[in-house]
C-alpha cells in the first residue's frame, strides 16, 4: 500500500484511476454540481411553461418528461452524489483515517454515475421521449411508455449499485477505520448521520431496484406483477416504491442535519447541545421512516385502521425531528454567534426545513390529505424540505469546508449576496405554491385555471432568480479554488474536530499515522 | 492495516443489500396474502353452490348492488351491464347479465377483472359463476351475453347498504397488451379491415 500511497498521479489518469478519497470526493461534488445545473434548467422549462395559463412553450408530454427527469436528476444525480462526495472528503478527515476502507470500490462507485446520468439524458431523445410517468414511475403509465422508460430503469439500476457500493464503503470506513480513542459516541455528528444514512441506503435502495426490475420484466418478459389484466396490482408498486421512497427522503436530509450540527456549534462557539439525544433522534427518524410509507398513498383505498396507523406513525416522526430542531436552537442560545456564510446557510436550513416539516405534518393527517393529495401543496412541502433542508445544507457544507479544501478563504461579500438572493429566490418560488395547492391546483399538469395565474407568475420569477443566483456560487467557488486570502489550519475561530488539525489545503495524504483522540 | 476486517464488513453488508433486494420481491406474496385476508384490493370471493344452498335468506334486509363496466384502451370492445343495479336480500342467489361486443373483425381474447367497493364488502360478495373466471374469446363482430351469479353473504357488515361491482375488460393478447408504440399496428389493422 505504501508505494501507491505516495504516488501522486497527474492528468486524466489521475481522475480515472484514483483511489484517493479527496479526489473521489471532489469528482462527486463536481458531478453533482453539473447535474444540479441540468436539473435546474429543466425546472426552468417547467416554470416557464407555467408562467402563464395555457400551453405556450412545450407540449404536455414533454412537460411531463421534464417534471419526471428534473426530479430524478435532482434526487439521484445531484443531492445524493453531493452528500456522498462530502462523505468521501470529510469522513476520513473527521475520524482520523488515511482513506476510505475500500478505495478501489470507491472509484467504481463514482464512475458508475456518469454513464448512468448519460443514459437518463439520452432517454429524452429516443422515440417516444423520456420517462413521463413522474419520478415515482407508477404503473400502468410506466408499463406503457416507450423505450425511454427502459433507459430510466437501467439508469436506476446503475445509480442504485453506485449508492449501495458507496454506502458499504462508508459503513466499513466508520466502523473499522476510526483513530484510536475515537469511540462511537465521540464521533462528529456528520459522521453519525452518514452512518445511519448509509444503513438506510443499504436497506432501501435494493427494494427500489427490485421494484423497477419488476417493471422491466412486466414490460418485456411477460410477468404480471403490476398488470391488472394478468392478476397483478398497480397499487402493489406504490407500496414497494414508497417502502423505498420514504426512507429515501431521509437519505436526502439526514446528512444535511449532520452538516448543520457541525456548523452551528462552530459559529455559536458552544458545544452542540444534547449530543447523544441528537444521535438517538437520528436513529429514531431512520427507524420510523420504514413504517410510514403508505402516507404517500392515503387515497388508494386503504382500510381505516391502516390509514390511522400510518397517520399516527407519521406524526410520531415530528418528535425526534423536534428534538433536533430544539437542540440546534438551544446550541445557539446565548452563544457568541457570528454570521459568516456557513452560519447563515445553517440557520436558514433550520428555518426552511422546519417550515417544510410543518406542512409535512399537515399532509400526514389522513382526512386533510384527501384534499391536498397531488396538489401544488405537496410540491411546496417537499421542495421546502429538499431545497430548504438538503440543498441549503449542501451550501452550508461547501462554505464551511471550502477553505479546508482549497486553502483559500472565499469572499464573504459574494457569499452573502449568494445567500440572500438564493433565499429570496427559493421562497418566492415555493411559498406561493402552498396557496395554489390549497386552492386546488394539481401538480404535473402544464396548464391551470386562471385563478392561479398570479401565484404561478411569482413562482416563475422566483425560480429564475434562484437558479441564476447559482452563477454567483459558481463564480465564488471558482475564485476560491484559483486563489484568495490564505486560510489558517483551523479556518474558523470556534471550529473543533480532527479535520481542522491538518493543514489548509488538506494535503493529498492525511493521517497516515493515526492521530490520538483524547 | 485491517484490510481483512474491511473485506469481511463489506461482504456482510453486501449480503444485507442482496437480502433487501429479495425482500422487495417477498413483498409481492405478502401483499397478496394481506389482500386475501382483508379484501383490500376488492378482489371478490369464489364460492360453490353447495356452500350457499344452506344459507338463510334474510328477507328483512335489502342491499343495493350496482354495476359499472370499463374497457381497457387496448381492447376494442364494447361492454355494458344490462341492468345498472339490483336490490338483493343477503343469502339470495341472483343472476345478472352483461353484454359484450367485439368491434373489430379479428378474433380477440379478453379477460375481465372484478373489483368490489367498499373493500370491506369484498369478502362477503361471493360469486358462483362469472365470465371473469375464464378468458373470453369473441369472434369478429360477435356479440355475447354473459352472466354473473352471486350471493351477498349474510355476514355483510350492517352499515353497508350499497355494494359496487366494477369490471374492467383487458386484452389478453400479450403482444398488444402494452405500449403506446406497440399499440399502433393494432389500430391500423382495425381500420384497414373495414
Amino acid at each position: 500500500m505504501s508505494e501507491a500511497a505516495h504516488h501522486h498521479p497527474t492528468g486524466l489518469s489521475r481522475w480515472l484511476f484514483t483511489t484517493n478519497h479527496k479526489d473521489i470526493g471532489t469528482m462527486y461534488l463536481v458531478f453533482a454540481f453539473m447535474m444540479a445545473i441540468i436539473g435546474g434548467l429543466m425546472s426552468l422549462v417547467i416554470r416557464a411553461e407555467l408562467f402563464e395559463p395555457g400551453l405556450q412553450l412545450v407540449d404536455p408530454n414533454f412537460f411531463n418528461q421534464m417534471t419526471t427527469v428534473h426530479a430524478l436528476v435532482m434526487v439521484f444525480g445531484f443531492v445524493m452524489p453531493a452528500f456522498v462526495g462530502l462523505a468521501n472528503w470529510m469522513i476520513p478527515l473527521m475520524i482520523g483515517a488515511p482513506d476510505m476502507a475500500l478505495p478501489r470500490m470507491n472509484n467504481w462507485s463514482f464512475w458508475l454515475l456518469p454513464p448512468a446520468a448519460t443514459l437518463l439524458i439520452i432517454s429524452l431523445f429516443v422515440p417516444g421521449g423520456g420517462p413521463a410517468a413522474g419520478w415515482t414511475l407508477y404503473p400502468p403509465l410506466s408499463i406503457q411508455g416507450g423505450m425511454g422508460m427502459d433507459f430510466t430503469i437501467l439508469t436506476v439500476h446503475m445509480l442504485g449499485i453506485s449508492s449501495i457500493l458507496g454506502s458499504i464503503n462508508i459503513i466499513a470506513t466508520i466502523l473499522n477505520m476510526r483513530a484510536p480513542g475515537m469511540a462511537l459516541m465521540k464521533m462528529p455528528l456528520f459522521v453519525w448521520t452518514w452512518l445511519i444514512t448509509a444503513f438506510l441506503l443499504l436497506a432501501a435502495i435494493p427494494v427500489f431496484a427490485g421494484a423497477v426490475t419488476m417493471l422491466l420484466t412486466d414490460r418485456h418478459f411477460g410477468t404480471q406483477f403490476f398488470d391488472a389484466a394478468g392478476g397483478g396490482d398497480p397499487v402493489l408498486f406504490q407500496h414497494i416504491f414508497w417502502f423505498f421512497g420514504h426512507p429515501e427522503v431521509y437519505i436526502l436530509v439526514l446528512p444535511a442535519f449532520g452538516v448543520i450540527s457541525q456548523v452551528i456549534p462552530t459559529f455559536a462557539r458552544k458545544p452542540l447541545f444534547g449530543y447523544s439525544s441528537m444521535v438517538f433522534a437520528t436513529a429514531a427518524i431512520a427507524f420510523l421512516s420504514f413504517i410510514v410509507w403508505a402516507h404517500h398513498m392515503y387515497t388508494v383505498g386503504m382500510p381505516v385502521a391502516g390509514e390511522l396507523f400510518f397517520m399516527y406513525a407519521t406524526m410520531l416522526i415530528a418528535v425526534p425531528t423536534g428534538v433536533k430542531v430544539f437542540n440546534w436552537v438551544a446550541t445557539m442560545w446565548r452563544g457568541s454567534m457570528t454570521f459568516e456564510a456557513p452560519m447563515l446557510f445553517a440557520i436558514a436550513t433550520v428555518f426552511t426545513f422546519t417550515m417544510g416539516g410543518v406542512t409535512g405534518l399537515m399532509l400526514a393527517l389522513t382526512p386533510v390529505d384527501f384534499q391536498y393529495h397531488d396538489t401544488y401543496f405537496v410540491v411546496a412541502h417537499f421542495h421546502y424540505v429538499i431545497v430548504g433542508g438538503s440543498v441549503l445544507g449542501l451550501f452550508t457544507a461547501v462554505y464551511y469546508w471550502l477553505p479546508k479544501w482549497t486553502g483559500h478563504m472565499y469572499s464573504e461579500v459574494v457569499g452573502k449576496w449568494h445567500f440572500w438572493l438564493t433565499m429570496i429566490g427559493i421562497n418566492l418560488t415555493f411559498f406561493p405554491q402552498h396557496f395554489s395547492g390549497l386552492a386546488g391546483m394539481p401538480r404535473r399538469i402544464p396548464d391551470y385555471a386562471l385563478q392561479f395565474a398570479e401565484f404561478n407568475m411569482w413562482s416563475t420569477y422566483g425560480a429564475f432568480l434562484a437558479v441564476f443566483s447559482q452563477l454567483i456560487f459558481f463564480y465564488l467557488v471558482w475564485k476560491t479554488v484559483k486563489g484568495g486570502e490564505k486560510a489558517t489550519d483551523q479556518v474558523w475561530e470556534g471550529a473543533e474536530g480532527l479535520e481542522w488539525t491538518v493543514p489548509s489545503p488538506a494535503p493529498y495524504h492525511t493521517f497516515e499515522t493515526p492521530p490520538k483522540v483524547s | 492495516m485491517n484490510e481483512q476486517t474491511n473485506k469481511k464488513t463489506a461482504t456482510r453488508l453486501l449480503l444485507v443489500a442482496v437480502a433487501m433486494f429479495g425482500f422487495g420481491y417477498a413483498l409481492v406474496p405478502l401483499y397478496d396474502l394481506l389482500c386475501d385476508v382483508t379484501g383490500l384490493n376488492g378482489k371478490t370471493q369464489r364460492a360453490d353452490v353447495s356452500e350457499i344452498k344452506n344459507q338463510k335468506i334474510i328477507l328483512d334486509r335489502l342491499v343495493k348492488v350496482e354495476f359499472t363496466t370499463m374497457v381497457n384502451t387496448n381492447l376494442p370492445w364494447k361492454f355494458k351491464a344490462l341492468q345498472n343495479k339490483v336490490s338483493v336480500h343477503p343469502g339470495e342467489l341472483t343472476t345478472v347479465k352483461f353484454l359484450v361486443r367485439n368491434m373489430t373483425d379479428m378474433a380477440i381474447t379478453g379477460q375481465a377483472i372484478p373489483s368490489v367497493a367498499p373493500s370491506k364488502a369484498a369478502n362477503h360478495f361471493k360469486k358462483i359463476e362469472c365470465f371473469c373466471f375464464t378468458q373470453q374469446t369473441l369472434q369478429p363482430g360477435e356479440e355475447k351475453e354473459m352472466a354473473v351469479q352471486f350471493v351477498v353473504d349474510s355476514k355483510l357488515a350492517p352499515e353497508i347498504d350499497t355494494i359496487t361491482l366494477a369490471y374492467t375488460f383487458f386484452n389478453s393478447n400479450k403482444n398488444i397488451k402494452t405500449g403506446l408504440i406497440k399499440k399502433q399496428p393494432v389500430a391500423v389493422a382495425a381500420n384497414n379491415s373495414k
